[in-house]
């Protein structure tokens, strides 16, 4: 390997975002901010029953609105393949995709039964309320409750899903533990929420060719997609998603403004926009709901003697979606005892989908409000009983990690947080009117990487381009893959462009799961890596070369320099300088990097983080507020370290509205989420932040890929809501085992 | 200073438009507006400046906060025809030139935004707030910027930001300690 090229920009720097001076200007164009001279508006209409069938839709008062274009139906809509396949997308769970307007059939509340186009928003959006649709309605089964009784095991899964593990004699070690607890703990539905609407701008060129910007996390995802519903063939299409406002899984998966929106521009041969309302952003997936069920048997020094842990949560009639949502107990504590079953409920519903960390949000939080109430009930410190209970290997697969530093999460954020100040008696601290607790919580999520290829290209005027179709939702890749490349290349950051968000760019899959940093990160490097060793043989090769008969150990890569280590005040050339003595115009590689499959499944791959949180208690009113957090993040290398702060402070903020905030309520007699806007779904606003201490402890890690960073975009969500509900336990006395916490439920 | 052209009046609102006279980002209009478009819609759709943003269009996010007359306010919730005359500071006109607004350099050094979606909201509600005079705690900042919500979570953030321009100083960006 050449000599180490190190920049202030590369990896580790805390660099400012790269394409900040855009957001702060108003200058970075989201989806629905393309704007085309001639631009048609879709309004999509949401059908008024849950269950059902559409008998008639007479759409003549919409269409003689002036300036309605036409009103699409399953009764008027253009042919569509009949192959269900044609549907599913990258990331779809098994089962049959929803299709809008694909049938008279009504599957549930909200679904988008016809679009009207016309020549502006508003146009469409009031002529779709002169529709006139008769239903038949059918019951419907929302009520996850009601469906526990048919609760069953997944008989079809994604890919992803992790088959829950036994161990051991669980029930009879149970019963025979010396210290038990045993609980119903319960999570109410979440919707994503990100600020920006779903929105898909198409432009419709004359010769049919269509460039589409979409709300997207994967910009090939949307591409394949359409591609395959419509038969377009490769350069006939381009998904264009350069910034996105926020996703949190909403948009992994393509969502219906972006079918409608190509349906409407075929049809009409026009440009056409379609824009979700934020009410109608109710009726995609969700977190689903979730049931657990945990019983835990102890030894009287609080070491486990078994663990039960049991969850249903719902999935739609159409798709089985599955969430890992009872192994991380099993996985994060020593205990030869474990019993874990996952069930699901199908019910009357959109299919839920991924929302950040899923699963273990769900699975990791309620199952760590119940080791709080296992310390309680052994009498021992919390904190304590995770020592006692720490497993170095993944329990569940009885496999070793390629890391894990959780001992140290554990040691920082005690020690940063005060814990050993803390007494140990519930409501036994306070100030004033307010009742003061102190709870902590263990954080884990995946440290995965994906397939992921990269282009690099070095231009004659020495800036380097690279490029991958992957996105950056807000975590910051376009910063990441700059300081990658900064960091392979030599090249100061200034000269430098990424680009990403285009689906004619090198394979990525969607962004998520907190993959994107290890996978685009490695394609990056790769492609870099490569990039200099041609750069460098040809600089080698030129007539008179100061590198002649040497090899790439001799030299390094500097400030857009290749230097040689012996003589380099007068070996050196600039990059742009041996391209022209070349006479190569540009020089351009690509790249695919990919795990290792045998080392993935030899060895568990994780990030951890101990969470500490301090809630403060209106004892009167009931009134929460979280004055504290301290996260202490394991997660291997830290690309950048404001951003990664970020990152997890971002997803703190998710916890704390799970803790606290965060329902969607549904009315079951229509099967209809009530709660569905800003103003009734409460999401934490800036008021509910208070001091939030983020650390990342060391954590080399040579195995887990080859940069040894684990990702950050998940890892603040899982503990952080337990460390608050346990905090809430700690101030008052009072166990709530049904997040989110609301006053009503204190009082 | 102002981004791409604008858009004629679609055919249909013509019979129903009101003349208006707008100041937007010191540059004055002329403009025929249906009644029932909004200054959001106004701003995103006719004129091409699709910084601000919007994240709900019932006045429950701030995405869309824009400074009419000085005072900040949710373009969403204002029709555009009851503006006549009015003077609009959106996101593109904060910044000076080439120089960023203060609050867009602390944003940026503070790394108070993620996906960037509610940011010229929070940027135009956080100009409006100092104009305002009424933050002079940390508290306060938080307590009169909650009506712009950021999904990504960037909060503290935000409030290291808008507080250093507040005390005029340029303090350090928070780390992971
Ligand atoms: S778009 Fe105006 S407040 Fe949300
Ligand atoms: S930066 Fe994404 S919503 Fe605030």
């Amino acid at each position: 390997m050449a000599g180490a090229a190190i920049s202030r920009s590369g990896i580790g720097a805390p660099v400012d975002r790269v394409e900040g001076r855009l957001k702060v200007t108003g200058a970075a164009k989201y989806a629905a901010e393309f704007n085309e001279a001639a631009l048609l508006h879709g309004h999509a209409y949401a059908s008024r029953i849950t269950k059902g069938r559409i008998a008639a839709i007479d759409p003549s008062a919409a269409l003689a609105v002036p300036g309605v274009l036409d009103v699409l139906t399953h009764e008027n809509r253009p042919d569509l393949p009949l192959l269900r396949r044609h549907y599913q997308d990258e990331v779809a769970s098994p089962g049959i995709p929803f299709v809008p307007l694909w049938s008279d059939k009504v599957l549930f509340a909200g679904q988008p039964v016809a679009l009207v186009v016309a020549e502006t928003a508003e146009i469409a959006r009031y002529a779709s309320s002169l529709l006139e649709i008769d239903y038949e309605e059918e019951p419907h089964e929302t009520d996850l409750k009601e469906a526990l009784h048919r609760a069953a095991a997944p008989w079809r899964t994604r890919k992803g899903y992790v088959r829950p593990k036994s161990r051991g004699d669980a029930p009879t070690a149970f019963e025979a533990a010396a210290v038990r607890i045993d609980g119903e703990y319960h999570l109410m539905p979440e919707h994503h929420n990100p600020m920006e609407l779903f929105g898909t701008t198409v432009v419709r060129h004359d010769d049919g060719r269509l460039t589409i910007y979409d709300k997207t996390q994967g910009a090939l995802n949307s591409r394949n997609y359409i591609s395959k519903i419509f038969g377009y063939g490769g350069d006939e299409i381009q998904v264009l998603s350069p910034f996105v406002g926020g996703a949190f899984g909403a948009a992994l998966r393509p969502q219906h403004q972006l079918f409608l929106a190509v349906l409407a521009a075929r049809h009409l041969e026009r440009s056409v926009r379609v824009v979700m309302t934020r009410q109608e952003m109710w009726s995609l997936q969700f977190r689903p709901e979730c049931y657990q069920w945990v019983k835990l048997g102890a030894e009287p020094d609080g070491r486990l003697a078994a663990i039960v842990n049991h969850a249903v949560t719902n999935s739609s009639r159409l798709e089985t979606y599955t969430d890992n949502i009872v192994s991380w107990g099993g996985m994060l504590y020593r205990c030869d005892n474990a019993d874990l079953e996952y069930r699901i409920a199908e019910t009357d519903t959109m299919t839920p989908g991924d929302m950040r960390a899923p699963g273990a949000a769900t699975g990791v939080n309620l199952f760590e409000i119940a080791m709080d109430e296992l310390a309680y009930a052994a009498g021992v410190d919390p904190l304590e009983l995770r020592l006692r209970n720490y497993a170095e290997k993944d329990e569940m697969h009885g496999i070793d990690y390629t890391s894990k530093a959780l001992r140290e999460c554990y040691a920082a954020g005690a020690e940063r947080f005060g814990w050993a100040r803390r007494v140990f008696e519930p409501r036994s601290m306070r100030e004033g009117r307010e009742l003061i607790g102190w709870g902590m919580a263990t954080g884990i999520w995946e440290a995965m990487q994906s397939k992921t290829a990269c282009r690099a290209t070095l231009r004659a005027d020495g800036r380097l381009e690279v490029a991958t179709g992957t996105a950056d939702i807000g975590p910051g890749t376009y910063t990441m893959m700059v300081q990658v490349a900064a960091e392979r290349t030599g090249l100061p950051a200034e000269r430098i462009e990424a680009k990403l968000g285009d689906s004619t760019l090198p394979y990525a899959p969607v962004q998520g799961g907190s993959w994107t940093a290890a996978s685009t990160g490695s394609a990056v490097a790769l492609a870099c890596e490569t990039l200099r060793t041609r750069l460098y043989e040809m600089a080698r090769d030129l007539p008179d070369s100061p590198f002649a008969s040497t090899g790439i150990d001799d030299v390094r890569f500097e400030d857009g320099e290749v230097v040689r280590n012996v003589d380099p005040m007068n070996k050196r050339m600039r990059f742009e300088a041996i391209l022209e003595a070349a006479g190569c115009p540009e020089l351009k590689v690509e790249e695919t990097a990919k795990p290792g499959m045998i080392s993935m499944m030899r060895k568990a791959r994780n990030s951890h983080s101990a969470v500490f949180a301090e809630v403060r208690v209106d004892e009167e009113l009931g009134v929460m507020r979280v004055t504290r957090i301290v996260s202490a993040c394991a997660a291997g290398r830290i690309i950048n370290p404001k951003i990664a702060r970020s990152q997890i402070l971002g997803g703190i903020v998710f916890g704390l509205g799970m803790a606290l905030e965060e329902e969607s309520m549904m009315d079951h007699r229509l099967g209809r989420f009530m709660n569905h806007d800003l103003a009734e779904y409460h999401v934490p606003v800036n008021a509910d932040l208070f001091d939030v201490d983020i650390i990342f402890v060391e954590e080399q890690d040579e195995e887990v890929n080859p940069l040894g960073v684990k990702g950050v975009g998940e890892l603040g969500v899982p503990g952080t809501a337990a460390a608050i509900a346990n905090a809430v336990f700690h101030a008052t006395g009072k166990r709530i085992r049904d997040l989110p916490i609301t006053i009503d439920k204190l009082l | 200073m102002e981004a791409g052209i604008s858009r004629p009046l679609p055919g249909i609102e013509d019979r129903h438009a009101v003349p208006i006279r707008l100041t937007i980002n010191g540059v004055e209009r002329q403009l025929d507006v249906a009644p029932w478009t909004s200054l959001l819609d106004l701003l995103r759709e006719r004129l091409d400046l699709t910084g601000t943003k919007k994240g709900c269009d019932h006045g429950q996010c701030g995405a869309c906060t824009v400074l009419i007359d000085g005072r900040r306010i949710n373009a969403c919730l204002k029709l555009a025809v009851t503006l006549d005359g009015a003077d609009i500071v959106t996101i593109e006109g904060l910044a000076q030139g080439d120089g960023l607004h203060p609050l867009q350099q602390a944003f940026i050094r503070h790394d108070a935004f993620q996906c960037g979606y509610c940011t010229p909201g929070q940027i135009c509600s956080a100009a409006g707030l100092m104009a305002e005079g009424r933050a002079r705690t940390r508290d306060e900042i938080r307590e009169l910027m909650s009506g712009n919500i950021c999904r990504c979570g960037c909060y503290p953030n935000i409030t290291d930001a808008i507080e250093d321009v507040l005390k005029d100083r340029v303090s350090e960006p928070a780390m992971p300690v």
